[in-house]
């Protein structure tokens, strides 16, 4: 029988962290204290598991072979594009394009749809809160095609400024690209307004969703978002996995990205005709053990329940948003509303590095900088941040062991 | 003092802490609290060391032939790091900085505490200071 909970219990919490190989080891002589979820999570051993298994019985190249094994691999492939699909409520699997990873989405859409749509004095909007991998493929795109990149800026709280995104949107906007979280500083974008906002002036909106996919509910179709970017290692999955979701209207307008093997339907020395969708922008043969474990990992959110990870990690966050404030010289980065649980805080006269090199002698990991967003950073006067940040593993004795860190740092050298 | 003896004098200083990671950063960063402060005037870019994770100023004079290094960092761990570099080659000659082989790195386990990125950053520290020790080699040259 199924125990209905609101939150996880403690005792789930330490069951899930026997699913994670990785944790139970000592660095530096102390229980390890993975805080540095946000850059990557850890994998469970169903994971670990599907990738050895594929190796083990089921390794070919997929989609040409005849033979069993070439067919069990497309079988396993494709079953993982069922389960993004339904993890993220695509209408069609088709809709779904395997990559690497958040970067090489934006870069896709960018390379493809945005130099095959956008002309010379159209506007690219983003926001002060984007990861550079949200920025440089667009400015490469403005260089190429004369478009102009315009950013939304963000309230001291760290949320994107709503009044001045309204001030922005135009009839040059033909593309809007956001995050739904902030890797910096957590922040949960309010994107479906933005969405509805950018749509009503027929711009198409594209939403980085690397922060959000382990922690916020994902509905692409109640969304009504064009582009959508997951990370598969930022959601328990392997790395070098990813997904790009694209309306299909809009994938099917698009000229293919890469050329090679897999996305041809006819190749002659005169006219090469392209393969259908997803294949199109499938070229070469693809990650498929990745593809294949990444399943594992939707399946693991999917048994535990986002919404329930998200409520623990939400407990983690509010208790070490306490715990921190308490302390003398330290100011936290980003105090949005609705947030991820990303903590990121400086503390006065004290550099990030020295935070997390301390930090990492008693076991914890943490990140220290810029995390990828200089000009985020730049907004707030700072060089960077030391930046903790939650998974379901997490623990409160996890949060415990950080600020007695923080404490100890503060005490030998504030 | 020899460059050496100065090397073998922070290996055994390191050693009592027996390996402890902790006690080593925090060790490191008292070193660099008690290196002599730059003068402000001297943290400019065209006295930072390139290459370095954090921002590393670099300095030399020449006093009766013998160099003397000035440095600082924003970053504690890193001045305790330059603290030892310069605690190994200031005062020495010239020529006695540049024919040094510097090894105490490795005996003190510093590849352990610091990370692949310092490591490239202190070998950059290490040819500075060999470039101003080589620049200071020409020129007394020049005027014998």
């Amino acid at each position: 029988m199924d125990v209905v909970t609101t939150t996880l219990l403690p005792l789930a919490t330490a069951s899930i962290r026997k699913q994670f190989p990785i944790l139970h080891q000592e660095v530096n002589g102390h229980p390890l204290a993975y805080l540095d979820n946000a850059a990557t999570t850890q994998k469970p051993e169903r994971v670990i598991q599907a990738l050895v298994n594929y190796y083990t019985t089921s390794n070919a190249n997929i989609h040409r072979g005849i033979h069993t094994l070439a067919e069990r691999a497309t079988k396993q492939y494709e079953e993982t594009r069922v389960a993004a699909q339904q993890f993220i409520h695509a209408r069609h699997a088709e809709e779904i394009i395997f990559v690497r990873g958040v970067t090489e989405a934006i870069n896709l859409i960018a390379s493809s749809y945005a130099r095959t749509f956008l002309k010379a004095g159209d506007e690219i909007l983003i926001s002060g809160l984007e990861h550079h991998s949200n920025i440089v493929p667009w400015q490469i795109v403005c260089e190429a095609r004369g478009c102009v990149l315009k950013v939304i800026p963000i309230t001291p709280s760290g949320e994107i400024d709503m009044v001045a995104f309204e001030k922005l949107l135009s009839p040059r906007t033909k593309l809007v690209a956001v995050n739904h979280a902030s890797n910096s500083l957590g922040t949960i974008n309010p994107v479906r307004e933005i969405i509805q906002k950018a749509h009503s002036i027929g711009a198409v909106v594209l939403i980085d969703g690397a922060q959000a996919a382990a922690h916020c509910e994902i509905d692409v179709q109640e969304l009504d978002c064009d582009f959508y970017c997951i990370s598969g290692h930022k959601m328990y999955g392997p790395t070098g996995v990813g997904i790009l979701y694209g309306k299909k209207l809009l994938l099917e307008k698009m000229p293919p990205y890469m050329g090679g093997g897999e996305m041809i339907k006819n190749v002659t020395f005169e006219k090469t005709t392209y393969n259908e969708l997803p294949y199109t922008f499938e070229a070469g043969t693809p990650n498929i053990a990745d593809v294949v474990a990444f399943k594992e990992a939707i399946l693991f959110i999917e048994q535990h329940g986002k919404a329930k990870m998200a409520a623990h990690e939400k407990s983690l966050l509010e208790y070490a948003t306490s715990e921190l404030e308490k302390l003398r010289g330290v100011r936290l980065i980003g105090t949005a509303r609705e947030k991820v649980s990303v903590l990121s805080f400086v503390i006065d006269g004290i550099h990030p590095f020295d935070v997390g090199q301390m930090l990492d002698a008693r076991g914890i990991a943490v990140r220290t900088g810029h995390h990828c967003t200089q000009p985020l950073m730049e907004h707030f006067g700072i060089e960077g941040t030391v930046r903790a940040s939650f998974a379901v593993y997490n623990t409160k004795e996890e949060v415990d062991a950080l600020a007695e860190g923080v404490k100890r740092i503060i005490n030998f050298l504030g | 003092m020899t460059i050496n003896d100065t090397q073998k004098e922070i290996i055994n200083d390191f050693s009592l802490l027996d390996g402890d990671r902790e006690m080593s950063v925090m060790y490191l960063m008292e070193l660099g609290q008690k290196l002599p402060p730059m003068k402000e005037e001297d943290k400019v870019e065209a006295n930072e060391v390139k290459g370095c994770q954090s921002k590393v100023w670099l300095t030399a004079t020449l006093v009766h032939e013998r160099l003397f290094y000035q440095a600082d960092s924003n970053t504690a761990v890193t001045k305790g790091l330059i603290s030892l570099l310069v605690r190994a080659l200031s005062g020495q000659l010239p020529d006695q900085i540049l024919a040094s082989e510097l090894y105490f790195m490795k005996d003190i386990g510093m590849d352990r505490f610091i990370g692949t990125q310092r490591s490239n950053g202190f070998a950059a520290m290490i040819k500075q200071m060999k470039l101003y020790a080589l620049a200071y080699q020409s020129k007394s040259h020049q005027q014998a």
